[in-house]
């Protein structure tokens, strides 16, 4: 029994250590949620992993010198699935903070956001957080939406979904006021839906910068990853990337 | 792996708001549930074709899809349908609420089918009406029996409403994902919500068997 047992025991610390290092392949496994445009989503016509974020792990995988593998999972246990070994690094407009920064380790910047309150374009009476209070707003659970609402003193609720197109929709059925959610994702859905909702004007909240999350048994990704993110950034083709999706810096 | 009990200890607190609003959830699907099930339940005893025919579809409907879909009918297409929408909560007990009446209805129409004719021919020998007749002798007792399997449609409501959680309503299986999403600790978090559930379902099983001893001793 104690034989069968180190015997099982040595199989699966094989297959764990093997699942923690990227294999010998050299495929790149990257995590990623993708129900946020413009960073990943899948694309209504190709029903290709699309979006900002899709293209700089491709690039930076492949400067890198792996294959890419993209894998989509709820965002609710991204950072969990990476822990486990699902996948090797996490490219879903993740923003680097503290709390996460104790489970998880990060690449190097790659994008600077803020949270913005996205309300229904015919509201006059938001203005800022100030005038949250007392009213519901919804989030995108887990992210840094969801903490920044959560912090705010005095809101009456907040309303927490899966994904943030749910909770945009919980603002234009009227059970919420606005949504707290990133940037660049209200400006693609306004831009997607145009005449429906704005951004309220003004920065409230503090920048952010997403970073692509790594195992932290994994150095020698978090190194390679972070060499390739440099040598993109300096030889252009961050620029590149980053004009085709955001236009001129 | 380390287990992260100090964050287990840490999580009650919220994780017990969400059971107390499980609880509430629970208690309301059901008194609903039984208010909708009486009338349906009877309705399926009925010569009444017609009567008998919508109760059966309504129970046929409910319990042959998943409550999950019934859970987005709800709170997804009715608004759609209707034109406004529909607060989390007003749609969680709904649902929760009809779901609930169809496993009742046929709770009671099996509490009011086992109570022996002999008492029925009884009773209209003696000159009673259909109504009086149900009223007087059949309900009564049919509700004395029907207590254990109300019982265990309860423990089983406390356990379907973890559902909602798709809906963000914030009841306890909903809180564990919230804490979740914050500590990356699913194991931890999901076995403490677990055991929660497990306490709750135990103390009803508990106080469901001690009303059938008493009940007993009263016949």
């Amino acid at each position: 029994m104690m034989k069968k047992l180190g015997f099982v025991g040595a199989v699966m610390t094989l297959v764990f250590g093997l699942t923690v290092a990227v294999g010998a392949s050299g495929v790149l496994k990257v995590g990623t949620n993708a129900a946020f445009p413009p960073f990943e989503y899948v694309d209504e016509k190709t029903h290709e992993y699309t979006g900002f974020d899709m293209d700089l792990i491709r690039a930076v995988g492949a400067e890198a010198g792996y294959t890419v593998q993209i894998i989509d999972v709820a965002w609710e246990g991204i950072i969990p699935g990476l822990l486990v070994g699902n996948y090797d690094v996490i490219a879903s407009a993740m923003t680097i903070t503290e709390e996460r920064k104790q489970s998880v380790n990060f690449s190097d910047p790659y994008f600077n956001a803020e949270q913005v309150i996205l309300v229904p374009i015919k509201d006059n009476s938001i203005k800022g957080p100030g005038d949250l209070k007392g009213k519901a707003v919804s989030v995108q659970l887990g992210t840094t939406g969801d903490f920044v609402a959560s912090d705010l003193k005095g809101l009456k609720k907040v309303a927490r979904f899966g994904e943030v197109t749910d909770a945009i929709q919980e603002m234009m059925n009227g059970n919420v006021v606005g949504v707290i959610c990133d940037n660049l994702v209200a400006i693609m859905y306004i831009q997607e839906n145009p005449g429906k909702a704005k951004i309220v004007p003004g920065s409230f909240f503090e920048p952010e910068y997403y970073g692509f999350a790594i195992h932290k048994k994994n150095i020698a990704v978090l190194n390679k990853i972070n060499a390739a993110l440099a040598t993109l950034k300096a030889n252009g083709t961050y620029d590149q990337i980053y004009n085709k999706w955001f236009g001129t810096n | 792996m380390d287990f992260r009990w100090d964050l287990i200890i840490r999580s009650f607190p919220t994780l017990l708001e969400g059971a107390w609003v499980t609880v509430q959830l629970t208690t309301i699907a059901v008194a609903i549930g039984l208010f909708i099930g009486t009338f349906v339940g009877i309705a399926r005893t009925s010569k009444n074709k017609l009567m008998y025919g919508l109760a059966s579809v309504y129970v046929d409907f409910i319990r042959g899809t998943p409550l999950l879909v019934q859970i987005f009918l709800v709170y997804m297409g009715l608004p759609q349908l209707l034109g406004f929408p529909i607060p989390v909560w007003v749609a969680a007990i709904t649902s929760l609420g009809v779901n609930s009446g169809a496993y009742v209805a046929e709770i009671v129409r099996s509490g009011i089918q086992s109570i022996d004719k002999g008492q029925v021919e009884a009773a209209k020998s003696l000159g009673m009406t259909h109504k009086q007749t149900m009223r007087h002798i059949v309900l009564p007792q049919a509700f004395k029996r029907i207590v254990p399997p109300l019982g265990n449609e309860f423990i089983a409501m406390l356990k379907d409403s973890s559902l909602v959680a798709v809906i963000s309503l914030e009841e306890l299986m909903r809180k564990g994902q919230i804490i979740q999403t914050r500590t990356f600790r699913p194991f931890e978090i999901y076995l403490a919500v677990a055991f929660i559930y497990l306490i709750m379902t135990l103390t009803i099983s508990r106080f469901v068997a001690y009303m059938e001893r008493r009940l007993k001793t009263n016949d």
